[in-house]
């Protein structure tokens, strides 16, 4: 069995087999992941307990439609309506939270490794949904599934991370996933955004835009953050735009077939203009139908394995399998 | 008072470039004389163990006036005597801040209540440790303070740190700095560099401790003053200290065993109790500061001990807040991975942590055997081998990132004023 992780905190540590297995079992979703009631029972009688301690509406929706398809119940958790507030800490809101019949944690959180401290506390499994600036997995898969469906293949294709590398979990998971499955990653951005630590991970970094873009296949479009100007990282989203935005005269040099994608949510006309995102080479809305595929594979996969495990103690310390 | 003979240990006294095998009588709470067949009202068999100066740490948080759930003065001297320490200095960054000379007084009341180790209370440099005026250093002074310091953030006004090093230098005392420019570090929780990035944490960069260690060490020179560069971390600030002391200047630094012993590799698992600032850095820079050590460019190593209760550091790394304790493995952590490895002499290392960290604060001779000197004393078995168990501690800051750690070379006897403050 090529999986059997229990958790799914990052694609760095992932191999080439164990990637596939997530991307074919994805692939095995795919035509259920559009049914609204496909019928499966993988999950039922579990309590999927979706923890988003830092707000998102796409990601939170796209695991608590995975896990209803996989027959769970999900319970929802925000910050807003939480006791962190109270001055509650992580351990404690999820032990409380694994107390009321929590079985499997879906963990979004602003720190860098938040996903991992859960794991350490609860029994069930936990899928990051993104740690601060650390990784964003489902993403990466997502973003790895939906090129490998259109593109039929990753290796040997060239794909380009353009935007905001230094704060940004999609691009951290994305290129781990990517290099790992044989794809060459050229991260694009402006010098303060994309820190050369970056050359020692085993990809490409340049601010030069239009002289990489021709040599893509891909090109994943980062949000930017309005906040950075305040920060000094550039003097303004205009002239970001004209820099390091994708607009129709750019794309017109690129490769015919490229592809555009986007993890959202846009920011039309500073990272992409409208033509680009909605035009025939975006496939920015199949990314998020993909995202429910995925996030059912990832939960299938991690909750088998979870159970294997827990299984295995469970004879070792009977003692062994009975015998007859 | 009685007399204690530590009989038949092997004596190391860096100060006065000792290491014989011989005996040690302290009597009236004072060195009474080094040599053979001595005796006293109570004697301890040393036979096989190093007999050295009581060690001697700088850099202490002891967090009183403060939260009682961290550590108290009480709890950090029984700290310190348990892993060997028979003086500590105390940071002034408690809450409130010890900034007048009634607080400097409360300190060492509250050590003689103790009645453990030797307290000496640092002052802050700044009224309120806010940054902004000078506090009263030279009441401070009268009081008992040794040394003046905002450890915990730089001084991030040149004019100001400028006026403390003037006002200081008019006292004798040296100012201790943390050396880390504020604007640089904001937000900062890592060392900045590939594994910062991996892990996504926001860097503190190297530069940062380099700039803020320069324009110290040019301000000190500038007015003639003397200054110690605290926990010291990047190769380039001990390569800037080292050529400011052969240009003849009046400057001392300090390492961690943290800094000393550990990387920013460590931090692959997002756990708080390798979380200090300033950060853990690269290999190079650890090496940079076991060569610092050997070759005297730094002169003490200082724990920078920073409990917090246990339930402050249990966070996600972002959250918890900076600090480690130190107390309780500094030596063994110095002994093992410094001393057993070869990278440092055994005699180097007592001195940096006995006679080094005296000189730099004034104290000698405290941190010698010299006759007369006070009768403090810390006797160690470098082969005894254990296990680093924060359950153990003294201190309520279980919070290290030793954990676990097998160490060989631990105190089996601490000695304070003549008389035995621990016993292993």
């Amino acid at each position: 069995m090529t999986w059997t992780r229990m958790h799914l905190l990052g694609l760095e540590d992932l191999s080439r087999e164990e990637l596939t297995a997530l991307l074919d079992e994805a692939a095995r979703m795919k035509p259920v992941a559009a049914r609204e009631k496909p019928g499966l029972k993988d999950l039922a009688g579990t309590i999927v307990v979706n923890c988003f301690f830092e707000p998102s509406t796409r990601t939170a929706n796209s695991f608590q439609a995975a896990a209803r398809r996989l027959g769970a119940e999900v319970v929802s958790f925000s910050p807003g309506t939480s006791a962190l507030k109270k001055g509650e800490s992580l351990a404690d809101t999820v032990l409380n939270l694994e107390a009321i019949g929590g079985d499997v944690w879906v963990v979004r959180h602003t720190a860098s490794g938040a996903p991992g401290l859960v794991a350490r506390h609860v029994r069930g499994s936990v899928v990051n949904a993104g740690d601060g600036q650390h990784e964003h997995p489902t993403q990466g898969l997502l973003d790895i599934f939906t090129i490998r469906e259109r593109l039929g293949r990753v290796e040997g294709l060239t794909v380009g991370i353009l935007g905001d590398i230094r704060h940004s979990r999609v691009a951290r998971s994305n290129l781990w996933g990517l290099k790992a499955l044989g794809a060459r990653v050229v991260l694009i951005g402006p010098p303060t955004l994309l820190p050369p630590e970056f050359a020692a991970m085993g990809v490409e970094a340049t601010g030069d835009l239009d002289g990489v873009l021709p040599e893509l296949d891909v090109v994943n479009v980062l949000r930017l953050q309005l906040e950075r100007m305040q920060d000094a990282y550039l003097p303004s989203a205009r002239e970001y735009a004209r820099v390091w935005g994708l607009n129709s005269e750019r794309l017109g040099r690129g490769k015919p077939n490229l592809l555009v994608m986007h993890p959202g949510p846009t920011n039309r006309g500073v990272e992409i203009t409208p033509e680009v995102a909605d035009g025939d080479r975006s496939v920015i809305l199949a990314q998020v139908t993909n995202g429910v595929a995925v996030r059912m594979a990832v939960l299938r996969l991690c909750v088998a394995a979870g159970r294997a495990a827990a299984e295995a103690e469970g004879v070792a310390a009977a003692g062994g399998p009975a015998r007859g | 008072m009685g007399s204690l003979a530590i009989r038949g240990g092997r004596v190391i006294d860096p100060a006065q470039k000792l290491d014989r095998v011989c005996d040690l009588l302290l009597a009236d709470g004072v060195v009474a004389e080094i040599g053979e067949g001595l005796s006293g009202d109570e004697e301890f068999d040393a036979r096989g163990l190093v007999v050295s100066p009581g060690l001697i740490d700088l850099h202490v948080h002891l967090r009183e006036p403060g939260l009682a759930s961290e550590e108290t003065i009480a709890t950090g001297s029984a700290a310190a005597v348990a892993g060997g320490f028979t003086t500590v200095l105390a940071m002034p960054n408690t809450d409130p801040p010890i900034d007048n000379p009634a607080a400097v007084a409360y300190v060492y009341l509250q050590a003689a209540r103790a009645d453990l180790a030797n307290v000496f209370p640092a002052g802050c440099v700044s009224k309120g440790r806010a940054g902004k005026e000078l506090a009263e250093m030279a009441e401070m002074d009268h009081a008992g303070a040794v040394a003046f310091t905002d450890d915990g953030d730089w001084i991030a006004s040149s004019r100001l740190m400028r006026r403390a090093l003037e006002y200081a230098r008019g006292l004798g005392r040296p100012i201790l700095c943390h050396c880390e420019e504020t604007d640089l570090v904001a937000g900062g929780v890592a060392n900045e560099g590939v594994q910062s990035v991996r892990l996504g944490l926001v860097g503190r960069p190297a530069a940062a401790e380099e700039i803020a260690v320069y324009r110290d060490l040019r301000l000190a020179e500038a007015v003639g003053a003397r200054v110690h560069i605290g926990h010291v971390s990047t190769a380039g600030a001990v390569e800037l200290v080292r050529a400011a002391k052969s240009r003849g200047l009046a400057v001392t630094c300090e390492a961690t065993p943290h800094h000393l012993a550990l990387t920013d590799a460590a931090l692959e698992g997002y756990d708080p109790a390798f979380k200090m600032n300033p950060p853990l850095r690269t290999e190079e820079d650890r090496q940079a500061l076991v060569a610092g050590v050997a070759d005297g460019t730094i002169d003490a190593i200082a724990t920078d001990h920073a409990p917090h209760a246990p339930e402050e550091k249990e966070q996600e790394f972002a959250a918890a807040p900076p600090g480690v304790v130190g107390l309780e493995t500094a030596l063994g952590v110095v002994l093992d991975r410094l001393v057993g490895t070869g990278a440092l002499d055994l005699g180097t290392a007592i001195q940096r942590l006995t006679s080094g960290p005296a000189s730099v604060l004034g104290l000698l001779p405290r941190g010698t055997l010299c006759p007369g000197a006070p009768a403090d004393v810390t006797v160690i078995d470098p082969g005894r081998s254990w296990r680093v168990e924060p359950a153990e501690f003294r201190s309520p800051g279980k919070c290290t990132p030793f954990a676990g750690w097998e160490l060989k070379g631990r105190a089996v006897l601490t000695v304070v004023a003549g008389r035995v403050k621990f016993r292993l």
